[in-house]
């Protein structure tokens, strides 16, 4: 991404691959709520990016204007790939939605809590003595090997995963190849787990989409394998990128740190507080009629860039916005979106993050990042650390 | 004569998506469906010393689907 050409003006040449807003966006959001509110782009034809709360909010809710057949930005069209729900609008989207929704309640999560547990146990006892890389040997491992028990598939599965999670969400945004290799190995690798769940049903995800109906009818194969493509690159790397942050925050904050060590019952609490102040998920909208919204025109064709991490840190809406207060109690933020297209797998992350931290801290509650190693974040849109080297102790 | 303050929540159901705060909140003063949208427990009166997490759950609802309002009653 280092041939992109340099950004001279964020408002109206903003490039969210550039090395700067990777590194360290807040303080550009900060530029641009200030001066635009909404800024602009000709790079990827074309995009919209809204810096405030209420203006996120109003385009999440805004489902006339703004589609959700395409969620990601990208360099070029690529095919469409229908996911639903999450590329679904009205009024397919509610059936499509709405059929998901019991395998995703806090009770059906709660079930899967005691396997994340096992899960964090069993990294962490494979750590060495003096540190591990906290991306890479422990955040990234979760919501792959809970995603795979949910699915009923091997969670040594991960590498072939992440592989396909790599290409879809940061390698296809500039290489429509790269997408539609992954897209088509997902469809084939589903399309054999589907065969074997019907020959075969079982207590998972797979079996339970083949037995559910919309208006009496089963699913189609392709919403069937759509949504399990959707399941496996929404439930992983974002999660993944949350934990990453946790412990990233939590590395230079000893006092926060060692204050849920002393008291667990603020980790849910402070999970909150991560997921505003380190909201990995970026979406995206098409814009399919004209509209105002934030004093800013936005024309039919082109995309916006839906941030809720920029929402999060809007300090028109979150006092201190850019303090994380472990203990923040008024805290509306929109992590996992707002309106009808709300992350279905909310419940299962905040479980998976709430655990993982429980496990990490009940275990290592002295850490810091490893000052001789770089940590790196990923590129594209979800932020998290992609590298998180840490010294224990 | 005392005046107390009787809360009562509501869950605006069209509102609602789910995002489960109001009950990982204050779980005495919601209910969850089969789907995960809330509603509020009983006729949503809040028990006296349930208040904070009445207002808390009003505080952390992302859709603003939470409303608390206030009777005033005699005895």
């Amino acid at each position: 991404m280092s041939t992109r050409p340099p950004v001279t003006d964020w408002s109206t040449d903003f490039d969210h691959l550039d090395p700067r807003w990777i590194e360290n966006p807040y303080p550009i959001w900060d530029e641009l709520r200030q001066k635009c509110p909404v800024a602009h782009t000709e790079r990827f034809m074309g995009v919209y990016f809204p810096a405030r709360y209420e203006d996120v909010r109003a385009i999440a809710y805004d489902t006339e204007h703004f589609s959700s057949r395409r969620i990601i930005v990208r360099e070029s069209p690529p095919p469409r790939f229908p996911a639903p729900p999450i590329t679904s609008d009205p009024p397919e989207h509610r059936p499509a939605k709405t059929v998901l929704l019991p395998a995703f309640t806090p009770d059906a999560i709660k079930s899967h809590e005691p396997r994340a547990r096992a899960i964090c146990r069993e990294l962490i006892g494979r750590f060495e003595q003096r540190g591990c890389d906290g991306a890479v040997d422990y955040a990234q491992e979760i919501p792959v090997r809970v995603i795979a028990h949910m699915l009923g598939i091997p969670e040594t599965e991960g590498a072939r995963f992440r592989k396909w999670i790599y290409e879809v969400l940061e390698l296809g945004i500039t290489d429509n190849a790269a997408l539609l290799r992954a897209t088509e190995e997902m469809n084939a690798y589903f399309a054999d787990v589907v065969e074997r769940r019907r020959a075969a049903p079982g207590d998972d995800l797979v079996s339970y989409l083949i037995g559910t109906t919309i208006a009496g009818e089963p699913l189609a194969d392709k919403h069937i394998l759509g949504t399990l493509r959707l399941l496996l690159i929404a439930g992983i790397d974002t999660t993944w990128s949350a934990i990453g942050s946790c412990l990233w925050h939590l590395a230079q904050h000893p006092e926060d740190r060692r204050r849920l060590v002393a008291d667990p019952a603020v980790i849910p609490s402070a999970v909150e507080e991560f997921l505003r102040a380190y909201a990995p998920v970026t979406m995206a909208r098409e814009v399919v009629k004209e509209t105002e919204i934030g004093g800013c025109s936005f024309k039919p064709g082109e995309m916006v860039l839906l941030s809720f991490p920029a929402a999060n840190r809007d300090p028109a809406m979150f006092p201190d916005a850019d303090r994380v207060v472990i203990d923040r109690t008024m805290n509306r933020h929109i992590a996992f979106g707002v309106g009808i297209h709300r992350c279905i797998g909310s419940n299962l992350a905040r479980m998976e993050i709430k655990v993982a931290l429980e496990e990490w801290l009940a275990r290592i509650p002295e850490f810091d990042l490893d000052p001789n190693v770089p940590m790196k974040w990923s590129e594209g849109t979800v932020r998290g650390p992609r590298l998180l080297p840490i010294l224990f102790g | 004569m005392a005046a107390t303050k009787t809360l009562h929540v509501r869950v605006d159901r069209d509102r609602c998506q789910g995002h489960n705060r109001c009950k990982a909140l204050a779980p005495e003063l919601f209910e969850l469906d089969e789907l995960g949208i809330a509603r509020e427990a009983g006729d949503g009166t809040v028990p006296h010393g349930l208040e904070d997490k009445a207002w808390l759950a009003r505080a952390n609802c992302p859709e603003l689907a939470v409303e608390v309002t206030e009777d005033d009653n005699h005895r």
